[in-house]
């Protein structure tokens, strides 16, 4: 960590340009503002009293704040984040936490009971996997997370600056709603190809559908855009194929890829033929959460017994608790540091950054349009080819279709 | 007064209480005078926002086959393909890129009033007063007839307004005049879900995914709901509503605007608009500050449904006008 000293003293008299306190001190009032603003934002975080968002120029000591929880990741803090935080607290003080804490926690216990269940078990979870953190690392890790929240939710009294008084948290105001709506409008990953082109140009103008052919599901390098929007949520690595084969390699190096392949077994199952059903769950059954499963995978007891249950009368959604179990687990241990990692970063500095096509000067003839393969013949030669099986992302349900 | 009272030193428990009765008495204050004021709309909240400059957007595909009017159209996943079903009975399927229609099926009813495409690019549902929704897996087959192997999923006791398939091929949501809303097991044709609570006719609705599940919404007559408003004449605006809010945040209207708004979607990043009218244009509107940047002139009837493609490189309008257009 680090402190930021007091001001400089000015230099001794002579020579003293008579600008220069004048020069030093707007210098440094502008540096303490932008440092506050970064402290105020979360971006580094003052360890010893860290309700007190600002930055003293006295020898107090900050420390930076770890990029995984940086706003600017745009990592969504979601209701069950902060639940699964409030409830991993509760248990680790023993029921002391701060008033607006608590009146948050009974709040959202209220609005989001139906998943309390899951939320208390990923918090034990979650205690139970720090635990075997060295002491400092568990500290640090801590700190992070608390000064995290202290941002994402600030108790009364607390606010961002400029966006609004501290009493519009209590209550959900439209003001809230509309700044998150602009959040989503801004962010750069969702570029509008009608607002702003798409490289190296839209297809329906320029009729060349390149721009297609270097986003296709399957291709060689991906684009440098979309290896970027794996980093956005974990939701996007999981939606796009390449991302989430890249994810079963990175799994594979770690010998945890069995989670990953328990998820797309279970979306196979949600999106898959009804006929099918009662075969999918007996298989995923046998495969991963068996009794010595060769893939097993590591539920807690009670959504185990839960599930268990659930098999006896097997249906689509059986898996769901277990699955969602499974999914933020690898959201929260595996994905972060997938994101930090070689094999991630190779992917990121080989991606393609298409040239812009730049409209031709002179009048060219139209070109020819070509057809691509329609997607109901792509899909149609893969099931013959296709073995059943669980593990495997069905290919009758995937939803995208190459082009 | 009570606090007052007692000497100097109290114990955290009686400050706490203090504390929050002063607290709920504020919050009840604060509720009071949001009440008497308008809460805060979108357009001020994106005063400083630079406005959208000059958009080119033009029509760059006629599709031309249909023999009456275009009731409904929507995109296939592979960012190129549509489906779209007319008065006159039929559904086609064509490769908007190249302009070909690649299937067509004539439907036992007339006013084919919703279609979809399959997830998987496979098969189309559609339907409308035939009170049903049947899906046809798409042959390549030529000599095939694609009727034959059609499979009747939902039964309605009214027209068929609306349907979408949820993430997979396997379900089926659909809205309609019956005032309900149904999700459907495609390979049983069994009903997994009915939604009550309009109390008139579901005109649309729309999904929205998220990491804990999937919802929708469905916008009716009755008001019920809408993500827009609907009844022709009555209302010629386009409203965003905020549903955790509970609030109207922004509304999209001019004066020069006489004409009802059939069909709404949003650009990919969610900064416009595209509004399909009854007076034959498409507006587009900045979502942020609430004016309308350009106006789109192409159809020769009224715009019944618009739809932006899946990559939002483009969006499809159809029309009374028996044509869609592919604009970007």
């Amino acid at each position: 960590h680090f402190s930021i000293p007091p001001p400089p003293p000015p230099p001794p008299p002579l020579r003293r340009p008579a600008s220069w306190e004048n020069g030093c001190a707007a210098v440094f009032a502008e540096a303490l503002h932008l440092g506050n603003l970064l402290v105020r934002y979360g971006y580094i975080y003052p360890l010893k009293e860290p309700r007190a968002l600002q930055l003293k120029p006295d020898e107090s000591p900050y420390r930076f704040q770890t990029p995984y929880f940086w706003i600017s990741t745009r990592w969504p803090a979601t209701e069950l984040d902060y639940a699964i935080y409030l409830a991993k607290k509760n248990i680790r003080k023993q029921g002391e936490l701060m008033e607006y804490e608590k009146e948050s926690y009974s709040q959202l216990h209220k609005r989001i009971n139906h998943t309390w269940d899951f939320v208390v078990m990923q918090a034990r979870e979650q205690l139970r996997a720090s635990k075997q953190r060295r002491k400092a690392d568990r500290m640090v890790l801590e700190c992070q997370e608390q000064a995290y929240w202290l941002i994402n939710r600030p108790p009364v009294g607390l606010s961002l600056g400029f966006l609004f008084s501290s009493m519009f948290f209590l209550f959900y105001s439209t003001l809230f709603g509309s700044m998150e709506l602009m959040e989503l409008i801004f962010d750069p990953i969702n570029k509008d190809p009608i607002m702003h082109g798409c490289l190296p140009s839209n297809p329906w103008i320029s009729d060349d559908p390149a721009h297609w052919a270097l986003n296709a599901d399957q291709v060689s390098v991906p684009t440098r855009l979309r290896v970027e929007r794996w980093s956005f949520s974990f939701m996007e690595l999981l939606n796009d194929s390449m991302g989430r084969k890249e994810f079963m390699t990175y799994l594979e190096k770690e010998f945890s890829a069995e989670n990953l392949c328990f998820w797309q077994a279970c979306e196979d199952l949600r999106h898959g033929e009804t006929s099918k059903i009662v075969q999918k769950v007996e298989e995923v059954y046998r495969q991963f959460l068996a009794p010595g499963a060769a893939r097993w995978v590591n539920i807690d007891s009670k959504t185990m017994d839960k599930t268990m249950e659930g098999i006896k009368h097997p249906h689509r959604f059986v898996m769901d608790a277990a699955q969602m179990h499974i999914y933020f687990l690898m959201k929260k241990d595996s994905y972060p540091r997938y994101l930090k990692s070689e094999l991630y970063k190779s992917m990121l500095a080989k991606a393609i950054v298409p040239q812009e096509t730049k409209k031709s000067v002179f009048p060219f003839m139209r070109r020819q349009r070509h057809s691509s393969p329609s997607p109901a013949k792509v899909i149609a030669t893969a099931t013959e080819q296709d073995g059943q099986g669980a593990g495997q992302a069905g290919a009758n349900s995937s939803a995208v279709s190459q082009v | 007064a009570a606090a007052q009272s007692r000497p100097s030193a109290l114990q955290s428990g009686e400050s706490l209480a203090t504390l929050k009765n002063e607290s709920d008495s504020l919050k009840k204050k604060l509720e009071e005078e949001r009440a008497k004021l308008h809460d805060v709309e979108l357009n001020q909240v994106a005063e400083k926002v630079e406005l959208v400059s000059a958009l080119s957007i033009r029509t760059r595909r006629v599709l031309k086959g249909h023999g009456n009017k275009v009731l409904c159209m929507d995109w296939c996943k592979d960012k190129r393909r549509l489906v779209s079903s007319s008065q006159d009975g039929k559904v086609i399927v064509w490769d908007g890129y190249t302009l070909n229609k690649e299937h067509a099926v004539t439907m036992p009813c007339t006013w084919v009033m919703a279609c979809a495409y399959a997830p998987s690019g496979c098969a189309v549902a559609c339907g409308g007063l035939d009170n049903k929704c049947s899906v046809y897996p798409l042959s390549l087959d030529k000599n095939e007839n694609l009727a034959a192997k059609k499979k009747s999923v939902a039964m309605h006791t009214n027209y068929l307004s609306g349907c979408s398939f949820t993430n997979s091929d396997m379900q089926l949501l659909t809205s309609s005049g019956d005032g309900t809303c149904a999700l459907w097991d495609v390979e049983s044709g069994q009903l997994l879900q009915s939604f009550h609570g309009h109390t008139a006719d579901v005109l649309s609705l729309n999904l929205a995914p998220s990491e804990t599940g999937n919802t929708f919404v469905s916008g009716g007559c009755d008001k019920k709901a809408n993500v827009w408003d609907m009844l022709p004449c009555a209302s010629v605006s386009c409203r965003l509503y905020d549903l955790r809010a509970d609030r109207e945040v922004a509304v999209y209207q001019k004066d020069s605007i006489i004409f009802g708004a059939s069909s709404v979607d949003f650009s990919l990043s969610g900064r416009l608009l595209f509004a399909g009218y009854n007076d034959y244009t498409i507006n587009v509107w900045d979502v942020l500050k609430g004016n309308r940047i350009s106006v789109l002139f192409g159809h020769e009837n009224r715009v019944s449904c618009v739809k932006v493609s899946p990559d939002g490189t483009s969006f499809a309008s159809a029309s009374w006008d028996t044509s869609l257009r592919i604009w970007a």
